[in-house]
């Protein structure tokens, strides 16, 4: 397990205009997140969770302060740079799956693939492994209306770890999801924290997910009130930065 | 990826059928459009032509101050001179001699008193010189529904519904009552050979046709006629040869040149646009056709324009998921451009197929509009107006189908950059 820093922030803000006033999403946070840990920012809606894990998957720009995701300034990067940031090294998991509904099971984890130009053979390989890790190689060629709600998560989560990323960004990844798919979600997900060794960084307020976490950072009006480590569910690590 | 980009667009329905279906019936009605309004000028223009002015027509110019009063004790003599120099000089047009005259045409009972008497408008024209092109020009053969064409002189043929209005048939006597050149009385005697359909009002309604011998006959007119017409050879209106033609024949006849006998008899060629007030009606149908194509044409852009937008903006949850997994902007806004212009071609393509087979179509058969055309109708509108199709009818319907679709895909497109990149991907969830 390394211990290098994968994403840093410091003094983090974000404001959004409203009106003639202002909202601020983030207020002066300061965070670090190690290589490998499983960790999630908790908090009701409006705490600001979600846009602090924008920021981190380079969706967003702060406001003020700085942020450090694998090594890139995330203030000072063009969208083109972001871009291929989010496409070599990052992952995202969505609350409601957002798979293409006309591509097969196949082409939906193909997809980052495609975009990072790889060759076809290479493709299958990486995608027959990333279905097989979520249990879903023999639905390769399904189509996403095909699939329970557990299904097309678990493909999403193939998705987003097809090509390795350091990093796995996840909103609210069992919000659609029924008490057993959760839970089988997050298991899926822990294996892959220990087989692949990313890190997953969460953004949700579902206790289901929380007793998985390694560390909680509990969030309340932009702020960070509580940074906790936590026992994680059928997993070995025990660790903070 | 331009493969799996393709895949996603065939499977998708509301992205590739759909939209398709659309642009083709926009582009359908646009090339049909313009193909009947097109088709029902060119009609107009033809039938006059035919029937009244020729695309140029050679009269005296005293003739044509007053041509709509057909004075025919103004009209040319020596005819046969000026035919022989018109053929010459111009020699990519059919000049063919007419006069056209008023009347009542008699018909007797079997004692040879008066049975019907009816007024009539004649045309006496060329039926038997050899290679006269007004068989070609009025399409006499088609026309005729009873009896048969004139094989002799002192033959006549007769509009079928005047015909049956008059209750006479081929083969019976009738005599014409006109008044020569000189204003005397004309009597002359025709036997009836057949009965005609132009399918054009007001022939239909009252014409009579002659040979022009017997006509010059009849009203004392020999080697006269009261027009010379001249007719393209393709049978369409070619403005800027006759301008030209016009002007180089009215250039010998300088006018007001009595040295030259260029009095009020001497002859004078005009435009098909230059009479009887043609060119303005010309110039008031065109504009009209313009004004309906434009208007229509936009209202299909904007429908269009729509409907790309449309289809674009509903993209927004995708387009933030292509971005989230680190697709650049640029690459996915050309990608939709480029959806959508495969789109515009394809449903271009296809609608301008079928409103150009629909064109066809009514160009060949065309549809009968007598029914909606005012009994004394003086105009000659064909009974059958068809389509016309022209070289811009196949590429008028690329313009709201390619560049609509186009536009609309584009403007959409722009709000990915006016978006924050969080937002579009926060879309994803709704």
């Amino acid at each position: 397990m390394q211990n290098s820093a994968i994403i840093k922030t410091e003094n983090l803000s974000k404001t959004y205009p409203l009106g003639l006033t202002a909202l601020k999403a983030l207020d002066t946070v300061n965070l670090s997140v190690a290589t490998g840990e499983f960790l999630g920012f908790i908090g009701p809606s409006g705490s600001g969770k979600t846009t602090l894990l924008n920021i981190i998957g380079c969706l967003d720009a702060p406001t003020s302060g700085s942020a450090k995701v694998l090594g890139q300034p995330v203030e000072s990067l063009s969208h083109k740079e972001a871009a291929r940031l989010r496409m070599n090294r990052i992952g995202f998991i969505f609350q409601t799956f957002n798979l293409l509904p006309v591509y097969t099971v196949f082409e939906n984890v193909e997809f980052p693939l495609l975009l990072l130009g790889m060759d076809a053979e290479r493709r299958r390989g990486h995608v027959m492994d990333a279905l097989q890790w979520v249990g879903l190689a023999d639905r390769a060629d399904s189509k996403p209306a095909q699939l329970s709600g557990g299904e097309c998560q678990r493909v999403a989560i193939a998705r987003a770890i097809v090509k390795k990323p350091e990093l796995v960004l996840a909103d609210e990844p069992t919000a659609n999801l029924d008490a057993k798919n959760s839970h089988h979600i997050m298991q899926t997900m822990v294996q892959l924290n220990k087989e692949l060794k990313t890190t997953f960084v969460f953004a949700t307020h579902d206790e289901k997910v929380m007793a998985y976490l390694n560390r909680k950072i509990v969030l309340a009006d932009g702020r960070i009130v509580k940074d906790e480590a936590g026992g994680q569910k059928s997993n070995v690590r025990d660790q903070k930065p | 990826m331009i493969r799996f980009l393709l895949k996603g667009l065939l499977r998708d329905r509301s992205r590739s059928s759909f939209p398709v279906l659309i642009v083709s019936a926009g582009v359908m009605l646009t090339v049909f459009l313009h193909a009947w309004l097109n088709g029902t000028i060119l009609n107009v223009t033809q039938s006059t032509a035919q029937f009244k002015t020729g695309y140029v027509n050679v009269m005296t110019k005293a003739y044509a101050a007053r041509a709509d009063q057909i004075p025919n004790d103004l009209a040319l003599l020596g005819v046969d001179t000026l035919l022989a120099s018109l053929k010459q000089q111009f020699p990519d047009l059919l000049w063919a001699p007419r006069i056209m005259f008023g009347g009542l045409l008699d018909i007797p009972d079997e004692k040879g008193e008066t049975k019907e008497q009816t007024p009539v408008s004649g045309l006496g024209v060329d039926l038997f010189s050899p290679n006269s092109p007004e068989w070609t020009i009025l399409n006499i053969r088609s026309a005729l529904v009873r009896g048969h064409l004139p094989e002799k002189q002192g033959e006549l043929l007769i509009a079928d519904e005047l015909a049956q209005r008059l209750n006479i048939q081929p083969g019976q006597k009738a005599t014409l009552i006109s008044s020569t050149m000189y204003g005397s009385m004309a009597l002359e005697n025709f036997t009836i050979a057949g009965m005609l359909r132009f399918g054009v009002g007001p022939m239909d309604r009252s014409a009579v046709i002659a040979d022009l011998s017997d006509i010059r006959q009849a009203l004392d007119m020999q080697n006269g006629a009261g027009e010379i017409l001249g007719f393209f050879r393709d049978n369409l209106y070619h403005e800027e040869r006759a301008n030209a033609i016009t002007a180089e024949f009215n250039a010998e006849y300088p006018s007001n040149d009595p040295e030259n006998g260029a009095g009020k008899f001497s002859p004078i060629m005009e435009t098909l646009r230059t009479q009887s007030g043609l060119s303005e009606v010309l110039d008031i149908m065109a504009v009209y056709m313009r004004i309906i194509i434009g208007v229509f044409v936009f209202a299909m852009s904007v429908v269009l324009w729509n409907a790309g937008l449309t289809g674009s903006l509903r993209r927004y949850g995708e387009f933030g998921l292509r971005l989230a997994v680190g697709e650049n902007k640029g690459h996915v806004y050309r990608s939709l451009i480029v959806e959508s212009l495969a789109v515009g071609v394809a449903g271009s393509c296809i609608g301008t197929a079928i409103g150009l087979a629909f064109s066809y179509y009514l160009q060949v058969h065309g549809i009968d509009i007598s029914g909606a055309m005012p009994k004394e109708n003086a105009m000659m509108i064909p009974d059958v107006v068809r389509a016309q199709i022209e070289p811009a009818t196949f590429v008028i319907g690329f313009l709201p189908g390619i560049l609509a679709t186009f536009f609309g895909s584009a403007i959409a497109g722009i709000g990915m950059y006016k978006r924050q990149t969080a937002q579009l991907f926060k879309e994803l969830e709704t």
